[in-house]
């Protein structure tokens, strides 16, 4: 039985080179050879700058942008800090957040908006009545915290205030919408979606 | 639930279906050392290696040996990773200058256990803590080697059924050299291709610094994250490259991408079960197998996906619209991606659980208390519902043998399976296989929702004056000090070092147990598990329920090889029938609703209740 103790060291040995080492070295030579966007982040540049990737989301506080969902990775948005907020159901914090002040009357650092504060301040900065519906997306925080997309209900709410912000038509921020939703993939995979920083790169040119 | 979420789930089943066959009469064909489609390109290879390492592709091995074999393998594997993890200061590929500070030796352990056994659990935050080396070569290579030993032991046990009076099982090396050269490696090839197509990175790049649109900073990490992705999923590994896992866009950017990971989890799984029934020489022998996992695969995506759709009380508080839309998906999106919505979210989180993979693209920690539970159950039943590459198979022929054990005492004949007679050590073993997974999962979270480690009962952070005083604490309070983290931060007892409070962090806690004995390695992640406490009994979860269940089943199956074949007669119990999909389905919710059924009331069950009376924590 002890030698088989001789092969375990070398099979490991010949993973280690094969599959540790060779594997992901001749896969991203390959890569960035037939697929160098892609294999390099799908990065977005302006004025030779880089300004992030399509398919990192990224934050928009700006009333003249839409604005994304919110985001728990990091301080929102950190793309080297992923997360959600894994909160359950029952979370007080979650519902209804947290809203404290230190001893000289500032804002608590661990104060969090929960779902009732970030639905409000949504009807608010886009004009909604009291009281109206708001799509799931806009309130609750993504999974990773980087989502680049928002549902196509959440951009329409949205389309008001960008379009006041922006002195511009209504149907024209409507059809920059409609240009940057894609849809089901083959017509069934998926959610429409919007993505929120193409739209935007789109709105300012 | 939507009439699309309906069909997005079907269609997935039945491209499932479709690739099944194909897939198990090519892995017969590896197995058994016959001639098939990659012989004469990869032949070479394969003898290459067993030149190399000195194996004898013909010298079969009885069942200690077998076992002894894979160990052997393992221990070496996981040390040589432990090793690799704590030098990664020292080691090339790590532009973001990880080192030991970031690798508690805890933690090391946790993670090249974790790795070895397919779990894939992560305590860490692979951005923060992990070089590209490390994730390369001291853990990508651990989703290639407990892919192919479970496949192996699977193969193994299968053989006990199959083959008759011979005191062998075949040879482990070779089995693990032909699946990782002519099924694992092909296959990801390709895949790891299609990966960086759809906008997976494939690079060793620093982390970039971007300015957004707005002016604010933003580091994006990177990586070689296309190669692993493929074996993560394919093997039913599971462990991330970043934290967010299949969340992030950079792992899972396209629901194309979405439906065909999902489908890599369940396909050799799947294929296995045809590859079973063709090797004990009747097709209809896997294809009750595959039905009894179907049945529990739909009941648990049914169950999952109507309670995410309807979201929950909070959300109604704050106003949102929870019923679907043509343009939003409704339902409860904490922890959810857009381009996913709630069908494919509720459909990963059972594919991923069912199958002993971990990966997720959505948090269960937000999940509903039922939607929750269906991850958590699938876990339970002992990942046989298509269950992990190998691991799936002889766990479910763990419950056949139990199955078919029980039926022989309500008919009072001695019970037979496949032609052998299934006796007293083969029930003892099967029974020990899994009463071993049942001790750890509660046992282990009896200790951790009862266990009082000081210091205090309630969750400190000490300031960076209070610091000193850490040298001045006991030693047991160290268990709890949150690995990394600075200002130091501890966590009280540990049933205080939960995210969630109630009900939800205690299944927080039996989630942590449940899914590190199954190997599977997802979490309710809003525990803080970066502590010496967690990551050893972690640790150890993952062992035990790797390898305490591996070395009954092969003991069992060394038994079985060397019996007589039995041919069937009017008195057997015929296994490729209904009736034997229903027992076997039966049997496994027997054996998984009265162990947990207690800890399951305390969690999930009890937490259902509350939310839906209002109650908040």
């Amino acid at each position: 039985m002890l030698r088989e103790l001789k092969p375990a060291i070398l099979l490991v040995l010949v993973f280690v080179v094969l599959t540790g080492i060779a594997f992901p070295l001749v896969m991203t030579g390959v890569s960035k050879a037939i697929f160098p966007s892609q294999a390099n982040g799908s990065l977005i540049e302006k004025d030779g700058k880089v300004i992030g990737s399509s398919l990192i989301g990224q934050n928009f506080a700006d009333p003249k942008y839409f604005h994304p969902r919110p985001s728990s990775a990091g301080s929102g948005y950190d793309a080297a800090n992923s997360s959600g907020t894994n909160l359950g159901p029952t979370s007080g914090k979650l519902i209804d957040g947290i809203h404290k002040k230190t001893a000289d009357g500032k804002d608590d650092p661990g104060n969090f908006d929960g779902l009732v504060d970030l639905a409000a301040a949504y009807r608010k900065e886009n004009g909604l009545a009291e009281n109206t519906p708001v799509p799931a997306d806009a309130v609750t925080r993504s999974g990773s915290g980087l989502d680049p997309e928002i549902s196509p209900a959440n951009a329409e709410l949205q389309v008001a205030r960008v379009a006041k912000a922006r002195s511009l038509s209504v149907d024209a921020v409507k059809k920059l919408v409609t240009e940057n939703t894609a849809g089901r993939t083959l017509g069934v995979l998926g959610e429409p979606r919007v993505n929120v920083l193409k739209l935007n790169l789109a709105l300012d040119k | 639930m939507t009439t699309n979420g309906l069909l997005q789930i079907a269609l997935f089943f039945i491209v499932l279906v479709l690739l099944t066959k194909p897939m198990g009469a090519y892995m017969k064909k590896v197995f058994e050392g016959e001639k098939h489609t990659l012989s004469s390109p990869l032949g070479w290879l394969e003898r290459i290696i067993y030149r190399v390492c000195g194996i004898d592709p013909a010298q079969e091995m009885r069942w200690t040996t077998y076992a002894f074999a894979l160990l052997a393998f393992s221990v070496v594997g996981m040390v040589f990773s432990y090793v690799a993890l704590r030098a990664q200061s020292l080691l090339p590929f790590n532009p973001q200058g990880f080192g030991t500070k970031e690798m508690a030796p805890d933690l090391a352990f946790n993670t090249a256990a974790s790795f070895t056994t397919n779990t894939n659990w992560q305590s860490y935050v692979p951005e923060t803590t992990m070089s590209y080396f490390s994730q390369m070569v001291a853990l990508a290579i651990h989703n290639w080697m407990s892919a192919a030993s479970g496949a192996a032991v699977a193969i193994a046990v299968v053989r006990g059924f199959s083959r008759r009076e011979v005191n062998s099982l075949g040879n482990f090396w070779a089995d693990v050299v032909r699946v990782t050269l002519y099924v694992l490696a092909p296959i990801c090839l390709v895949y790891t291709l299609f990966l960086v197509a759809s906008g997976v990175p494939q690079n060793f790049s620093p982390y970039v610094k971007a300015t957004t649109l707005e002016g604010v900073a933003q580091t994006i990490a990177m990586g070689p994250v296309a190669s692993q992705e493929a074996i993560k999923n394919l093997g039913t590994n599971g462990g991330g490259f970043f934290n967010a896992n299949a969340a992030h866009p950079f792992e899972n950017p396209t629901p194309l991408v979405n439906f065909i990971q999902m489908l890599s989890i369940f396909l050799i799984p799947a294929g296995l079960t045809y590859t079973f029934g063709k090797m004990v020489g009747n097709a209809k022998q896997g294809w009750a197998i595959f039905a009894a996992m179907s049945i529990m695969f739909f009941a648990g995506v049914g169950v999952a996906y109507k309670y995410e759709a309807a979201g929950t009380p909070g959300l109604v508080k704050a106003g949102v619209q929870t019923a679907a839309t043509e343009t939003q998906s409704g339902g409860n999106m904490e922890g959810k991606e857009t381009r996913f919505g709630i069908a494919n979210s509720a459909l990963f989180a059972t594919v991923t659980t069912d199958a002993s993979c971990g990966a997720v693209n959505a948090m269960h920690d937000s999940f509903t208390p039922l939607g929750g539970l269906v991850p958590l159950i699938n876990i339970m039943a002992g990942e046989v519902i298509f269950g992990g590459v190998g691991a799936g198979l002889y766990g479910i022929l763990m419950f056949a043998v139990i199955a078919v054990f029980i039926a022989g005492l309500m008919v009072g004949r001695t019970p037979e399976y496949l032609g052998k007679k299934i006796e007293q050590f083969e029930v003892k073993m099967a029974i020990l296989a899994v009463l071993v997974l049942d001790a750890s999962i509660l046992g282990f979270t009896m200790l951790g929702t009862n266990l009082s480690l000081p210091p205090g009962a309630t969750s400190q952070t000490f300031t960076e004056a209070q610091a000193a005083d850490e040298a001045k604490l006991p030693p047991l309070a160290k268990w709890n000090h949150v690995n990394s983290s600075s200002p130091s931060n501890y966590y009280g007892a540990t049933y205080n070092n939960v995210n969630n409070s109630g009900a939800h962090g205690f299944s927080e806690i039996l989630y942590a147990y449940t899914s590190a004995t199954g190997n599977n390695g997802s979490a309710f992640a809003g525990i803080t598990a970066n502590t010496p406490y967690y990551n050893v009994t972690l640790g150890l979860a993952m062992i035990i329920g790797r390898f305490l269940m591996i070395v009954p089943l092969l003991a069992m199956a060394g038994k079985l090889a060397q019996k007589k074949f039995v041919p069937a007669s009017s008195g057997t119990f015929p296994t490729d029938s209904g009736t034997f999909v229903v027992l076997l389905i039966g049997t496994v919710i027997l054996v998984g609703a009265l162990t947990y059924f207690p800890a399951l009331a305390l969690g999930p069950i009890v937490e259902h209740f509350q939310m839906n009376a209002g109650k908040v924590f």
